[in-house]
């Protein structure tokens, strides 16, 4: 991945320093901007965070740290899947960590004191995160809800749920094979990896070349002109929030099965992580625009970040502080970008 | 005063210039309005009217030139500037803030003040006193929200009264309004005229520059080609100058054959906004829905089309019930509209063309349930040959002209032919060549056998048009007259309606 970044930047640094030099006037600066102007901002941050590190710890460029940061950002990534989609048609949903947690939860819960096979108790934990977003998606829109005012409810409902029916407590001990699960390598790729690119495969996939996922662009454009163009916008708007709590009940399975326990409070606090991967990825809040490659550099940047602090051992409450100034770079860089 | 006489009064440009880069958009415009007259500005789209406006009114500076106002230099840096120097530009699109009180919209951001706080008492009154001078009964405390787009646009003429300006710039006023809404705009700008105040008024509706201007001149690609100082001028004219050839108005489809009926509508309405509507639509047909704005044309063909409900009535296509209960359902069954709000409704601007034109059809385009960019390039690119599209249909299709754009709008609603075509306003903010290509796709279509409905508010257009025009007063149909029958006089009466029309104060 990163292998191909460097050899496409070089080619085009010098294609761009050829022409300057045939204009006669190369300063690093015009490089600059030319090389700016050829990435996407996102995948420009990126490559510029990996120089930064791998400058600065002998670790960082290393696979096992590679595979590190993917695992490090597999729930995130996974709800920032479904979390983009409500970007792209304008909405936003606070409740996917509230939901990772109450899906979580009443998997656990069933298996444990009810004695509910697991397969089944993960199953309905999985449709608990359907209803919830499907909740979301009817209130936001059948319900004229806005979506912010529609999630924060469930956000507050799910984070309650999940704490009442353990009163608390958290459940440990699921069965062997689904922990198993977590440090499970096919071909030396952790299991949690190959979901989390699958997910964004598959939802790319829908997004460009789906009739349903390719609406979401027009509807988060302009609802109104997609309506009328014989798009159901109201029931693509509820699909999409189903998407996102399903996903977000998927990154609960992935933790659950890598902490052989469930939190109540689990993944509450990843809501701001989420919407930072789909920013950082450059989707607009307004809708219309980003994607999934984008988000996918987003989270990228957000685990290289994590990581490479870590490994310079940057104190943890200073991180949110690097996150907050990466958020803005990334947005000022795309604003660039585009012109 | 100035004791010097100055041998130029008015507002006078000369050799005025604006390029952006290397594009020269304005190429030396000589011209000069006076006091007491209007001039009448015309030009297709993109003939530099705007940037013209813009310069004088200070929203972006000129490259070369200059200017002078009663005989005093004259190059205004903002348009702050240009107010304080006397000149007001009126703008195209209206914008209020609908929440807001009429009075706190005509003092937005210089809201007079009393020991610190708004001093709501002395803005009411100046409201109130340049409303009457106006001559527009509307309470100053009611809110913008649900006052006509007429009205508001006396707002927009009231809050530049305020800063009594002496010269004031009209851009397209009445795009918006109907014939008898713009009737109340001609007598602001008669009363300005007889202050002695210049006044620049921009139209595409030459019978407008007819009525209003004292002298007129045109513009084409940047250059002014013509110049009268007599008026009236004539309508072939303005028309010849302003496109550089001649052509006719003749744009009328074969008569129909009326053996089938595309479209039968029954008994249709809804609750406070039009009932009773029954009308057939055969093919071949163009039936044309005259009426003032806000006569309810627009809310019917919205329901025919889906996209409102509509609480009684029945409708069919080709003899069989449909229950247009969304758009997509009303596409489905053969029924598609072009709405009139290009921007708002149509288009989404930030999108290529190509995109906008796959939107409705993209599930009937899958192949194996996938679209491919290819797909949706080819479609875009079949489309644009077809309807003569000028322009790239891979860039977001706000960065192309006012009439290309409709013709994407028109061409996204023909990649399978409907039963039955509805367009809203199909001309509205286009250039005249754009027009008479609209006009005779629309005559193709009909002759193709589709039934069409036009929905306009240019009298001109409808009457041209259409072979039956249904006419509509306050949500009532009050008639069908079949092309001989429809005088311009005639729909112009039962569009006012029969009996005598009550101006209904905004309570």
């Amino acid at each position: 991945m990163s292998d191909t970044n460097h050899t496409a930047d070089l080619s085009g640094k010098s294609v761009a320093f050829a022409a300057r030099e045939r204009e006669g006037h190369t300063t690093v600066t015009d490089l600059l901007k030319s090389i700016t102007r050829a990435i996407p901002g996102p995948l420009l941050g990126l490559i510029l965070v990996c120089i930064v590190f791998s400058w600065l710890s002998p670790y960082f460029l290393t696979t096992r740290n590679f595979i590190n940061i993917f695992s490090q950002v597999s729930e995130i990534g996974i709800m920032a899947a479904g979390a983009a989609l409500v970007i792209l048609i304008g909405g936003i949903d606070l409740s996917v960590g509230a939901v990772l947690a109450v899906s979580l939860m009443v998997n656990a819960w069933l298996y444990r004191d009810f004695g509910v096979p697991f397969a089944l108790s993960t199953l309905i934990g999985l449709g608990v995160g359907a209803l919830v977003g499907f909740v979301n998606g009817v209130l936001s829109t059948y319900g004229r809800i806005q979506p912010f005012v529609a999630t924060l409810a469930t956000m507050s409902a799910c984070s309650g749920i999940a704490l009442f029916v353990t009163n608390g407590g958290p459940v440990t001990g699921f069965p062997d094979w689904f922990t198993n699960l977590a440090t499970l390598r096919v071909f030396g790729i952790p299991l949690e990896m190959i979901i989390l690119v699958a997910v964004y495969l598959c939802v790319a996939f829908w997004l460009n070349f789906r009739p349903m996922g390719r609406a979401l662009y027009a509807i988060g454009g302009n609802e109104e002109v997609a309506r009328l163009s014989g798009i159901d916008t109201r029931k693509v708007k509820v699909l999409v929030y189903v998407i996102a709590g399903l996903l977000a009940a998927l990154a609960g399975l992935i933790l659950g099965a890598r902490l052989d326990s469930a939190h109540p409070t689990a993944g509450i606090a990843d809501l701001l992580s989420v919407i930072a991967v789909v920013v950082i990825g450059g989707a607009s809040l307004a809708g219309g625009s980003g994607g999934m490659f984008g988000t996918f550099i987003g989270l990228l940047i957000i685990g290289v970040l994590r990581n490479g602090m870590a490994l310079l051992n940057v104190s943890p409450n200073l991180q949110p502080v690097v996150i907050g100034v990466a958020i803005i770079l990334a947005v000022m860089l795309d604003r660039r970008s585009q012109h | 005063m100035f004791d010097q006489h100055s041998e130029e009064t008015g507002l006078v440009c000369r050799g005025l210039v604006k390029s952006y880069g290397e594009v020269e958009v304005l190429k030396s415009i000589d011209l000069t309005v006076r006091p007491g007259s209007v001039l009448g500005l015309i030009g297709e789209n993109g003939a530099g009217k705007s940037t013209f406006n813009n310069i004088i009114a200070g929203v972006v500076p000129a490259s070369g030139g200059a200017m002078t106002l009663d005989g005093t230099p004259y190059a205004p840096h903002s348009p702050h500037d240009a107010l304080a120097r006397g000149v007001a530009l009126i703008h195209q699109e209206i914008r209020r803030l609908p929440d807001l009180s009429v009075a706190e919209n005509l003092f937005l951001g210089r809201l007079p003040l009393h020991k610190g706080r708004v001093d709501r008492a002395s803005m009411e009154e100046q409201s109130r006193s340049v409303l009457a001078d106006l001559g527009v009964s509307l309470n100053p405390r009611r809110p913008v929200r649900g006052l006509s787009m007429a009205q508001q646009q006396e707002i927009e003429i009231a809050k530049a009264l305020l800063r009594n300006p002496r010269y004031i710039i009209f851009d397209e006023p009445t795009a918006s309004l109907g014939e008898a809404d713009a009737e109340l705009i001609f007598e602001q700008i008669y009363r300005l005229r007889a202050e002695g105040r210049g006044v620049i008024y921009v139209s595409h509706r030459l019978d407008e520059i007819t009525t209003l201007a004292d002298h007129v001149a045109c513009f084409r690609d940047g250059r002014k080609v013509a110049e009268w100082h007599e008026t009236p001028v004539a309508k072939q004219d303005m028309i010849n100058a302003m496109v550089g050839r001649e052509f006719t108005f003749a744009h009328q489809a074969p008569q129909p054959s009326r053996t089938k009926i595309a479209l039968k509508v029954e008994g249709l309405g809804r609750a406070g906004a039009f009932s009773d509507i029954s009308f057939e639509l055969a093919e071949g047909e163009i039936l044309g829905f005259a009426g003032l704005v806000g006569a309810g044309r627009t809310d019917v063909v919205r329901a025919i089309a889906g996209a409102d409900r509509a609480d009684t009535g029945t409708i069919e296509v080709d003899g069989a019930a449909v229950r247009a209960k969304s758009p997509r359902a009303a596409i489905a069954a053969g029924i598609v509209m072009v709405p009139e709000d290009r921007k708002g409704l149509g288009l989404n601007l930030d999108r290529t063309a190509s995109a906008n034109i796959t939107l409705p059809w993209e599930r009937t385009l899958a192949r194996f349930g996938m679209i491919r960019p290819a797909d949706v390039r080819d479609l875009g690119q079949s489309q644009r040959e077809r309807f003569d599209i000028r322009g790239q249909m891979g860039i977001p299709v706000g960065s192309m002209s006012g009439g290309n754009q409709q013709k994407v709008l028109l061409s996204k609603w023909l990649v399978r032919d409907p039963r039955v075509f509805i367009v809203d306003e199909p001309t509205r903010g286009v250039d005249v060549g754009a027009k008479m290509a609209i006009y005779q796709i629309l005559r193709d279509l009909a002759a193709s056998g589709m039934g069409v409905i036009v929905v306009s508010s240019e009298l001109e257009e409808v009457l041209g048009l259409s072979h039956r025009v249904l006419v509509m007063s306050e949500g009532r149909q009050k008639g069908i007259l079949s092309r001989e029958e429809a005088s311009p006089e005639r729909v112009m009466a039962l569009a006012v309606g029969d009996t005598s029309p009550i101006l209904q104060p905004s309570a």
